[in-house]
Formats: C-alpha cells, sequence, structure tokens
C-alpha cells in the first residue's frame, strides 16, 4: 500500500437514536483509501454501508452520534466548519446516490443544475462554465449534450438522470467519489454502461472511488479492495482477487453461494442462508452473525471476533473459525 | 407431487396466449404496451419472462387475467377464453390463477391482521364455515414456513420484507390455484432472503403442482427457477427457448446482450466492453420493423422493413429476428 492514504476512517461509530433504543448503525468501522484507488463496500440492506458514507461526507442525520476520525487529505473533517465542508464536499468530495430523480432538482433545468455547481464553486464565467457543461454531458455519454441542457430532470430515462447526476459529480474533479448504490434503480443492460462509465472517469482522472453495493457481482471486476459489512461492523476486507480466490468470514461466503450462478442448472437448490439480520437496537454480545452461522460455537455467542490478519497482505476477517476451505467450495 | 409427463398433457397447454395486443392511451398518444405477443404455458411448467422496465411484463402478466383491457388477441386458461368471459364466470376462474407482487409490504394491508388478510381470498370465494377458513388459513402459513399461533393476529409491519413475501405466497397458495404469477417477487429483496424466496416458490410448485409465470428482470433469478424463458423488448418478443439453450446458445442479439450484461461475481471475468449501447426507445413511438434495431449491432434495411416473425432456430428454442446468432 502506498504511504499516504487520501481518506482514513478511524474507528467510527455511529448512533442514532430511535423510538425503540439506540441504534448502532455503525458498530467501529477503520478504512483507509488511497488516491486512485477503488474501494467496494458491500453489504445487505441496513448493513450500515450508507450510514458509514455519511459519516465520510459529513451529512448524518440531525440526530446521529458520530464519534471516531475521518481524514480526508489531511484534515480532519470532524473538526471542519459548515463552510469548509461545503467547500470540501463541492470540490473534492463528490457523491452519487440511488435515485437520481430525488437527487436532482426537478423544477431546474439540468444545464442550470451544472452550470451553477461550476460558477459557484470553479468561478467560471457564465460562458466557460456552459461549454463545460456542454463537454460533461457528452463525457458521460449523453447524446445532444446542447439540447439536453434546457431539459428538466422528468423529461430524461433513468439512466439518462445517473449520468447527468454523475456529470455534477464529476464536474469540480473531485479527488474522491463516493457512489451509493448507483446503479441499484437501473435496468441490467443500463447498470453495465454506467458502471464502465464510473470506471472509465475515475481512470481517467485518478480519483479515488468508494463503490456501495449489495451485489458481490458489481464489485468483482471493478473494485481494487473489498469491504464486507455485516450488522454495522466490517467483517472482512481483502484486495477483490485475494477476497474471491479465499473467502474467510463464513458471511462473505454465504453472501456470494446465495447469488443464482448462470452455470447452474435449472430448478438448482440455493444454498440460503437461514434467518435474518439481527434488530439493530437489540445488539448480541458476540459475533453478529453467530445466529445465522452454520460453524457458531459458544465462543461466537459469547464474544466478538476482531477483526484479524489473513496469511495474505492487507486480508482481514473477524471470524473464530475462518474457513479453511478455497472460495466455491464447502456452503 | 411429481410433475413428469405434464409438460405436454393430453389436454394442452394450461395457458395460451394468442396474438395478445394490449395499449394504454396517453394523452393523444398510444403507448404500445404488448403488441402481438402469443405464448403458451404448459401444466406443471415454470415460464420466465424476462425484460428490461417498460417492456411490458408486467402488463403482459396482467392482461392475462384481465386486469388490463386488451385491445386484440386471445387468452385461453386451461382451454376456456378468458377473454370472451364476464361477470361470474371470470370471477371463478380467477379463483385458479393468483398473483404475487414485487413490493410485499405495499401488497399488504397495513391495517389487517395477518390472518385476515389470509382468509379474505377464502371470504371473497364464499367459503363461510369459520372453522375450515381457519384450518385453510393455518395450512398456508404452515406451507411456507411460518408459525400459525405466532402470526395470525400480528399486523404486516411487525414482518421483515422476506416474511411479509412469505404472508403474500400463503395467501396465492390459500385457495389452491392451478397457476400463480409472480411479478418480480424478490427484486425487493437482499440476496441472502432473496434465495430463501426462491427456495420457497420451487417447494411449493413442487408441492402443489402449480404452473408459474415468473416475471422477472435479472435472468440469473429467472434461470434458477424456469423450464423455459422468454424474452420481451418494448412490447414484443424476442426469444423463447428452454432455459439451458438460452443461455448456452442465444439466438437472438438482445438476449446476448442482455446475459453479457450481468454482473458476474468473478474478479477474473472482466466486465464486458460490448455491452449494449443507447436505451430502449419509447413505446409510444416504436421503431419500424424489429424493434431492437436501434440497439442492434446486427440490425440492416431488412431490419427496418419488416416486423421479424417468430421462427425456430433449434429444436424449442424460437427467436423472432431476421439474422439470428448461430
Amino acid at each position: 500500500m502506498s504511504g499516504q492514504a487520501l481518506l482514513s476512517v478511524e474507528s467510527v461509530a455511529v448512533d442514532l437514536p430511535t423510538a425503540r433504543g439506540n441504534l448502532r448503525a455503525v458498530d467501529h468501522v477503520d478504512l483507509t483509501l488511497s488516491a486512485g484507488r477503488t474501494l467496494g463496500i458491500v453489504g445487505e440492506s441496513g448493513c450500515g454501508k450508507t450510514m458509514l458514507s455519511r459519516a465520510i461526507l459529513q451529512l448524518l442525520p440531525k440526530k446521529a452520534k458520530l464519534s471516531g476520525r475521518v481524514m480526508f487529505d489531511g484534515r480532519d473533517l470532524a473538526s471542519c466548519g459548515a463552510d469548509q465542508l461545503r467547500k470540501l464536499r463541492a470540490r473534492s468530495l463528490a457523491v452519487v446516490f440511488q435515485d437520481p430523480m430525488t437527487s436532482l432538482n426537478p423544477v431546474l433545468t439540468i444545464g442550470t443544475q451544472l452550470i451553477e455547481t461550476l460558477q459557484e464553486h470553479l468561478d467560471l464565467d457564465a460562458l466557460a462554465a456552459r461549454k463545460r457543461t456542454v463537454d460533461l454531458l457528452a463525457a458521460v455519454g449523453i447524446p445532444a449534450p446542447e439540447q439536453r441542457l434546457m431539459q428538466y430532470p422528468h423529461q430524461l430515462s433513468g439512466g439518462m438522470r445517473q449520468r447527468v447526476a454523475i456529470a455534477i459529480a464529476l464536474s469540480c474533479e473531485p479527488k474522491l467519489l463516493i457512489a451509493d448504490e448507483p446503479t441499484t434503480a437501473l435496468d441490467v443492460t443500463i447498470q453495465a454502461q454506467i458502471l464502465d462509465l464510473l470506471a472509465r472517469e475515475q481512470r481517467r482522472r485518478h480519483m479515488a472511488m468508494i463503490l456501495i453495493t449489495h451485489d458481490l457481482g458489481v464489485v468483482a471486476g471493478r473494485t481494487d479492495e473489498v469491504a464486507v459489512m455485516y450488522a454495522g461492523r466490517v467483517v472482512e476486507r481483502a484486495p477483490t482477487q485475494a477476497l474471491f480466490k479465499k473467502m474467510h468470514m463464513p458471511y462473505t461466503q454465504a453472501l456470494l453461494s446465495a447469488i443464482p450462478k448462470l452455470d447452474a442448472a435449472p430448478h438448482t437448490r440455493l444454498p440460503a442462508i437461514s434467518g435474518r439480520p439481527p434488530d439493530p437496537t437489540r445488539p448480541i454480545n458476540g459475533c453478529s452473525f453467530s445466529p445465522r452461522c452454520r460453524y457458531a460455537i459458544d465462543r461466537c455467542r459469547r464474544e466478538k471476533p476482531p477483526l484479524a490478519d489473513a496469511e495474505t497482505v492487507d486480508h482481514k476477517y473477524a471470524c473464530f473459525h475462518p474457513l479453511k476451505l478455497s472460495a466455491g467450495i464447502g456452503t | 407431487m411429481m410433475q413428469d409427463n405434464t409438460l405436454h398433457g393430453p389436454t394442452g397447454p394450461l395457458l395460451n396466449v394468442q396474438n395478445l395486443v394490449v395499449e394504454y392511451v396517453v394523452g393523444n398518444k398510444i403507448v404500445h404496451a404488448v403488441s402481438d405477443v402469443s405464448l403458451e404455458i404448459a401444466r406443471g411448467e415454470t415460464l420466465g419472462l424476462v425484460g428490461e422496465s417498460g417492456c411490458g411484463k408486467s402488463t403482459l402478466g396482467r392482461a392475462v387475467l384481465r386486469l388490463r383491457p386488451t385491445v386484440s388477441g386471445r387468452v385461453l386458461f386451461d382451454g376456456e377464453d378468458l377473454t370472451a368471459m364476464q361477470g361470474d364466470a371470470l370471477r371463478k376462474m380467477r379463483r385458479r390463477v393468483q398473483l404475487i407482487f414485487q413490493d410485499p409490504i405495499a401488497s399488504l394491508n397495513p391495517r389487517r391482521r395477518i390472518g385476515d388478510i389470509i382468509a379474505e381470498p377464502l371470504v371473497i370465494a364464499g367459503v363461510k364455515d369459520p372453522s375450515e377458513r381457519h384450518q385453510r388459513v393455518c395450512d398456508a402459513l404452515d406451507a411456507v414456513g411460518l408459525d400459525p399461533p405466532l402470526v395470525l393476529s400480528r399486523l404486516p409491519h411487525e414482518f421483515s420484507g422476506g416474511q411479509c413475501q412469505r404472508i403474500c405466497i400463503a395467501r396465492a397458495l390459500v385457495l389452491n390455484p392451478d397457476f400463480i404469477i409472480c411479478d418480480e417477487p424478490v427484486s425487493a429483496l437482499d440476496v441472502s432472503i432473496r434465495a430463501q424466496i426462491l427456495n420457497l416458490l420451487e417447494e411449493m410448485k413442487a408441492r402443489f403442482g402449480l404452473t408459474l409465470l415468473f416475471i422477472a428482470h435479472d435472468l440469473a433469478v429467472v434461470k434458477a427457477v424456469s423450464d423455459r424463458v422468454a424474452v420481451m423488448y418494448l412490447g414484443r418478443l424476442c426469444e423463447v427457448s428452454p432455459s439451458e439453450q438460452l443461455f448456452a446458445k442465444p439466438a437472438h442479439p438482445y438476449t446476448a446482450l442482455l446475459i453479457e450484461a450481468i454482473p458476474v461475481p468473478d474478479p477474473d471475468v472482466r466486465p464486458a466492453e460490448s455491452v449494449p449501447v443507447g436505451e430502449p426507445p419509447s413505446p409510444i413511438a416504436p421503431p419500424s420493423g424489429c424493434r431492437f434495431r436501434t440497439r442492434c449491432p446486427h440490425a440492416d434495411q431488412k431490419c427496418r422493413d419488416e416486423v421479424p416473425p417468430m421462427r425456430a432456430v433449434r429444436p424449442g428454442q424460437y427467436a423472432a429476428c431476421h439474422h439470428p446468432l448461430s
């Protein structure tokens, strides 16, 4: 790993007060990401992956309590003032959300939204901003960009809207792009196009990217490193190649096996994970996956397994009974 | 219950859709949602129906049940013409066909108890004896792996998405239907829960001898449960084929592109570079000739001029394409 990390998340925890008691959405997560690298964060709904990204962006709900430290580009984000954060989020820390319809302003044209961003943050005059907007829209694969400038979000398809959201995110050349389930709302052919677009722009701009998804298939070919989250914790973290070669944590393996395989015969029974994720307002003493884990023993139910080093470089997992077999066999 | 030999039983297909056309009027324009679609589903078979959003697959599923008015074409269910039926006859026939929807939480009335929700089809069907209703509700809940005493008097919000989908399946099963239309039944569920529900549907199908129309946009999910798969694009069927063959040797370029676009959970498989270009055109003004031609790498003048008919390319495999892949 290169020495200087662009982003480092140190023991970050997020607590949300709810009517049913305290909900620990993120439970002491550590992550680092260097410039130009791609990190995939994988987990099911409610595992805390979105809250973690909000913590990085300092965009948590008002009631939420954040502890730990988020260092970005040499700065502690928690100690930044609102103005500073605003500048930072505009210039170097961009985000693309799942639903492009709700992240774009429905009563402003595409052009206004993009030109506004550029004028505000890059001090461009109207003409230069307009020209750059057209270039950006062309770069994200929008046909006839000049005409699109006058259109409103509802006049575009879901895929086109997501391209516009990406154009806005890329407009100020960010150092880090957080893409939170950018393709979940899209069709499979459009998903492939959007993921290719993100990968291309990421390489071209040497930008770091966090790709948040529930689909291991999405991260497999498109990330350098993967962190798997379960019940607010990172339970396995490894370089993508190493992870798919050998999964240590039973949850990661189970998540992979539960995906229907294209090369399996029809009517093949899927190895489902029994039960469901734990209630985050009722913390479990031991390993949070233990109630659903087929390898769980007493110790797993009593003690939380720490994130331990595997024999391969940069591979960490939180399990007392790591899988001995290589991926694909076993479960 | 075994379901061999039922595929081409002596009594013909359970569902036979002939040249079905469904159109919507939006303002002064016409949306061509389903255009001249014909297909058959044999008894005991699962037919997967795939396509991108807006291709008309849900409309087709609903039109089969007469939940959408049709412009022309016929729907034969067990030999009887549903499109000609009205009133009581239609209502009786609908008891044999049930629906499961995408969003399990939205398809349960939030203010009614689970026991009442599942008993409702029985009430409508005229089962008057409360103890018989109770027994059948309990049997249905048992079948989907929920414990009746724990579930009956609770409300939908007390259950997770996966459990709500189990409840929806129990409601679909309670009238002992022959045919279930599953419209994206697992798209709203997480990966680990999705596998549970897919396995449950397979179990139910074997146990109750069901015939399924399984509508989904995820080809891998469809392959896991289907005997045959129909691929739909912009209101028309592109290809119908036994599932194994469809994935091994797709005949229609659209099917091939759909398969290529699926992300594979293996870092050694590089994502395909040749993903389909552009987006589907609007069903208000579909392209002339073959509707896929605007995105198709093999399109030529003939594709522009003539609508390709559905033709057999291999035994059991049909494609509507002037230039099928070999």
